[in-house]
């Protein structure tokens, strides 16, 4: 594992303005299936509808954990795109509020940082489905971009 | 019959949900007091692929997972609970190439809405990786009436 050198995946990706292979390298993400969409300056982030995602299988609807995960992780992509910081950030705190059933289909997100600080940023992150209006759920989380 | 019926239903509750097949999570312990399940470490579920450290989001995941079937805790009948928020803040973050266990209790139930708490630990659940509070709605039985409510609660339900 110690082979992979995320600094330089960043810098790859900013040069080419393509971070697919960046979340290709993290496990989780090709786990739930999490793909990027860059429009102009801004980032869509995008979690195609997948079986292996559903937790209540009566709606069926996705697993409220795995909305939360997509949503921290579209929330750490946007840091390494946008904020300039090099290395992953870590969370320090999560907090979701599910707002609608997040049904067995596509599902997207956008972050919005609020703060960043030298050592910590705030996000608050927005997923929806159907309608952007609509969200199915609202989060936000703290994370440490110091590095340390 | 069984050793342990709130453990029985909440591995029935478990084997329900598909996404928690995928990531392993199975019932450790379950009393009147609260339930406690387990996440294996895998390589898949890895959030940092330079340090190995697992994901946040499967730590959500095991904790969400664990606060609304602690709900097998205190009530008779299954009930489907949607969540309707979680909060996690992180203590120090998991080490590579361990389980993680979730632990949650039930601290107050209403006609409508059911509060819990809990935590996730790997070796000592006196120094936790991460705090969690969680709150579900109640549906009511009408609801749950499914595949789900007699997977959980057998023939009886």
């Amino acid at each position: 594992m110690s082979t992979v050198n995320i600094e330089a995946m960043v810098r790859a990706a900013h040069e080419s303005k393509n971070y697919d292979p960046l979340l290709d390298m993290i496990p989780y993400a090709r786990l739930l299936g999490i793909r990027c969409l860059r429009l102009g300056d801004d980032a869509i982030f995008h979690l195609p509808a997948n079986p292996d995602n559903i937790g209540n299988p009566t709606l069926p609807a996705l697993h409220g954990g795995v909305i939360a995960g997509f949503m921290e992780q579209s929330a750490l992509l946007h840091l390494l795109m946008f904020m300039g910081i090099p290395h992953m950030p870590k969370i320090i705190d999560f907090s979701i509020d599910y707002l609608r059933a997040g049904h067995f289909r596509d599902t997207y997100a956008q972050c919005q940082v609020w703060r960043q600080g030298r050592r910590v940023a705030n996000v608050a992150i927005t997923a929806w489905q159907t309608t952007r209006t609509e969200p199915i759920a609202t989060a936000r989380a703290h994370f440490k971009v110091d590095g340390a | 019959m069984s050793e342990n019926p709130l453990l029985e239903r909440a591995q029935r509750f478990l084997s329900a949900l598909r996404h928690c097949q995928l990531l392993g999570i199975s019932a450790h312990a379950a009393d009147a007091s609260g339930l406690t399940l387990r996440l294996p470490y895998s390589e898949a579920i890895v959030g940092n692929p330079e340090t190995g450290v697992i994901h946040g989001g499967a730590i959500t995941t095991l904790m969400d997972t664990t606060c609304g079937i602690s709900t097998v805790c205190v009530l008779p009948q299954f009930e489907i609970c949607p969540t309707l928020d979680l909060r996690i803040d992180y203590m120090h973050p998991a080490q590579p190439h361990k389980d993680v266990y979730g632990f949650a209790e039930c601290y107050r139930v209403t006609p409508n809405i059911i509060f819990t708490r809990g935590y996730a630990y790997q070796d000592d659940p006196s120094e936790p990786i991460a705090h969690v509070v969680g709150t579900f709605m109640r549906m009511g039985k009408a609801v749950s009436a499914g595949t789900v409510k007699r997977d959980v609660d057998g023939a009886r339900g």
